[in-house]
């Protein structure tokens, strides 16, 4: 009973994220997949962390989402461009068949591995003082590697997205 | 944490003590157990909230055209009224017909009974959609406001973040406001509003850290009580009485200014600019729903100056709590939304180039510095005496040196500024 | 079952859907798309342990999910930017086409 939250999470984030990928119109895909980040983070937020399904929110919902729309508008030429065709079946069988293998493998040895026993401890408690507490000390080396990574990457998208300067003219 | 902390006054609790009781009252009345016992109890926090802002966002709209009205001297609304009761006490007549006070229940029932037009090639479910998304993530972001001293809805330890995740959602309802419409110009002018929305994300959040840095938390109730002491008992400690806190507090103003779209940096929604923007294929009840919903987003931003710089519910002088922490809330709210219309009535609308360079050139570089700044004040708590001056100059100088010299650098090449005023 | 085991099979299903998106669909925004499920599945398994794993008090979990969601971040910002450069060369985001390593 207590796990019903959870199931209604897992259906209706797996439903949305399966729509999305099947769907012709990339708009409704995008907006598909946008609803099972949410989510995600509606299951951050069942399982206690707090801050991370805020910081899922934001980033993904709040700008990821606003990233993937403006690229979806700017790669096409009209309004035909958006709508996908559907692969050929038997690159969809191709497709589907490894992840069906790597799902089984998964989900196999995960069944295989927990007994079915129905402990609930209760959920760890992490303030914010201690997420700040470990990214200003244990954590700092990583984080400072994070905000370089975030700067190199945003040069680099830039440097790729802009036009190549054009060739002098002999 | 304040002084008079020992009695406190009834009119403190009243509300919760009224609610308690009527949970009460009903679980006897009904047998209610204890999954609806929880459910009532919060659902008539919901529906206090909803109403108090409802009815709030209602006089706000009639209040800002009747001081939009008066800024351009002309009178505001005043035609709409009670008129049956304008024959009151034998016949004393209401010459003015309660002022126009009745004007937001009459747009509400002309938004209402609007014909409802879709474009016919317009993606139904996403047109639908938007105006839903947008009213209900505004409407979230009032759960972590701390409306008095024991009146926060949501008591969360990552209530800031929660807030800036709610007010981020908003800007993916006004993409599918743009696209769903079919309509070059809507779309266009969608994305101009988001860029709008995301250049100014950045500084309106840079400028609510260095209060972070300085309270070490994030959760708003434990904001407004860190803001909770007087110095002779008149001075408030509150962080906009302080070199970082009064410039956070500039650069908040600017960004709330930017990210309710609203004037100077309205131009998603101006009449001249492409019609009406991401908004050109919305009648009736869902371009009341979107108006609502940038009032409710307005609101919630100047709430959360209040909470963050104004000191919240706190009183300015010592002996002023008598008065209930609630009703200091609501008057500094209204101050703040006074001074937002004031603005609009006064200042020009810019331009999208002018919008962002502003953003990224000027301020983001400022909330920067002030970040560095909130961070020297955090350090430097045990400073006092003499060393006490230098912390307040040192933090002065620190923020208002840059203002100056980048100030002068993006004006350059500009005439001399030349008044013309109306003979 | 165990909420742990109900959690890693939902994580293992959003990563089966992520993979099999990625790559079955030929356009170049999808298979990002599916990427970005791939990512997000493994935060999931990451919170999953967290909270019902055998070291109670530790915050590992949670920050690891904090540097993969900037890191997965950081990687669309870069994806899409070659997906708009290579929309600039070729005109279309196909990526049956994108089979030359001249440009």
């Amino acid at each position: 009973m207590t796990l019903l939250p959870l199931l209604i999470i897992m259906l209706l984030t797996l439903g949305s994220a399966a729509v999305a990928m099947m769907l012709r119109n990339l708009i409704h895909s995008a907006m598909l997949l946008i609803f099972s980040w949410a989510g995600i983070a509606a299951f951050f937020l069942w399982a206690g962390a707090e801050f991370v399904a805020f910081a899922q929110v934001l980033v993904y919902v709040g700008a990821v989402s606003m990233v993937v729309l403006f690229a979806v508008l700017l790669t096409r030429r009209s309004r035909a461009d958006l709508e996908v065709s559907p692969p050929a079946w038997k690159r969809i069988l191709l497709a589907v068949f490894p992840s069906v293998l790597v799902g089984s493998l998964l989900i196999g040895a995960v069944l295989g591995a927990f007994p079915p026993t129905t402990n609930s401890s209760p959920a760890p408690e992490l303030t914010v003082k201690q997420i700040g507490e470990s990214l200003m000390g244990p954590q700092t080396a990583a984080l400072l590697a994070i905000g370089v990574l975030l700067t190199v990457a945003l040069l680099g998208a830039i440097v790729i997205a802009s036009p190549e300067k054009s060739e002098d003219k002999p | 944490m304040s002084a008079a902390s020992g009695s406190e006054h009834f009119l403190e609790h009243a509300p919760l003590d009224l609610r308690d009781w009527l949970v009460q009252f009903l679980t006897h009345w009904l047998h209610l157990t204890g999954l609806l016992q929880w459910m009532l109890h919060n659902l008539i926090s919901i529906v206090m909230i909803l109403a108090v802002f409802g009815l709030f966002f209602a006089f706000t709209t009639i209040a800002e055209r009747k001081l939009l009205g008066r800024l351009q001297n002309r009178l505001g609304p005043n035609r709409t009224g009670l008129p049956k009761f304008s024959r009151l006490f034998g016949g004393w007549h209401f010459k003015h017909k309660l002022f126009g006070l009745s004007q937001p229940f009459a747009d509400a029932i002309k938004a209402l009974t609007k014909e409802d037009i879709v474009p016919a090639e317009a993606d139904k479910l996403l047109h639908f959609l938007a105006p839903v998304i947008v009213v209900a993530f505004s409407l979230m972001t009032f759960a972590v406001l701390p409306f008095g001293r024991h009146f926060i809805p949501v008591e969360m330890d990552a209530a800031l973040l929660y807030f800036f995740a709610a007010g981020s959602a908003t800007e993916l309802a006004i993409f599918m406001a743009g696209w769903s419409s079919r309509n070059k110009y809507s779309l266009l002018s969608a994305m101009r509003a988001l860029a709008q929305l995301i250049s100014y994300e950045l500084p309106l959040i840079l400028s609510v850290v260095p209060v972070v840095l300085v309270t070490s938390t994030l959760s708003t109730q434990n904001i407004v009580l860190a803001q909770g002491s007087w110095t002779f008992g008149v001075l408030p400690h509150w962080f906009v009485f302080t070199p970082w806190g009064c410039a956070g507090f500039l650069i908040f103003l600017v960004s709330a200014l930017a990210e309710s779209n609203r004037s100077p940096f309205d131009l998603p929604e101006a009449e001249s600019e492409l019609v009406a923007g991401h908004l050109t294929e919305y009648s009736g009840f869902k371009y009341a729903l979107f108006f609502m919903a940038e009032y409710f987003g307005l609101t919630a931003l100047s709430a959360l100056g209040v909470t963050i710089f104004l000191g919240g519910w706190q009183a300015p002088c010592e002996f002023l709590q008598i008065i209930p922490s609630y009703l200091w809330f609501m008057g500094k709210l209204i101050l703040m939304i006074v001074f937002f219309i004031w603005v609009r009535g006064t200042l020009l609308r810019l331009r999208i180039d002018q919008l962002t360079r502003l953003s990224w050139k000027f301020l983001v570089p400022l909330a920067l510095i002030n970040l560095v700044n909130g961070g020297f004040w955090a350090l430097t708590t045990e400073w006092s005496g003499p060393l006490q001056i230098a912390r307040w100059a040192i933090s002065i100088v620190v923020i208002v040196v840059p203002f100056l010299l980048m100030g002068r650098k993006l004006s350059t090449g500009f005439a001399p500024r030349t008044y013309r005023y109306a003979p | 079952m165990s909420p742990l085991a109900l959690c890693l099979i939902f994580s293992s299903c959003l990563f089966c859907v992520g993979l099999a998106g990625a790559l079955a669909r030929g356009n170049a925004i999808l298979v990002l798309l599916g990427i970005e499920l791939m990512l997000n599945a493994a935060n999931v398994n990451f919170i999953a342990f967290w909270r019902y794993g055998p070291t109670h008090a530790s915050s590992t979990g949670v920050m690891f999910v904090i540097f993969a969601i900037a890191l997965a971040a950081a990687e669309t910002a870069v994806g899409l930017a070659l997906v708009i450069a290579v929309y600039r060369h070729q005109r279309n985001i196909r990526l049956q086409e994108a089979t030359k390593l001249k440009g």
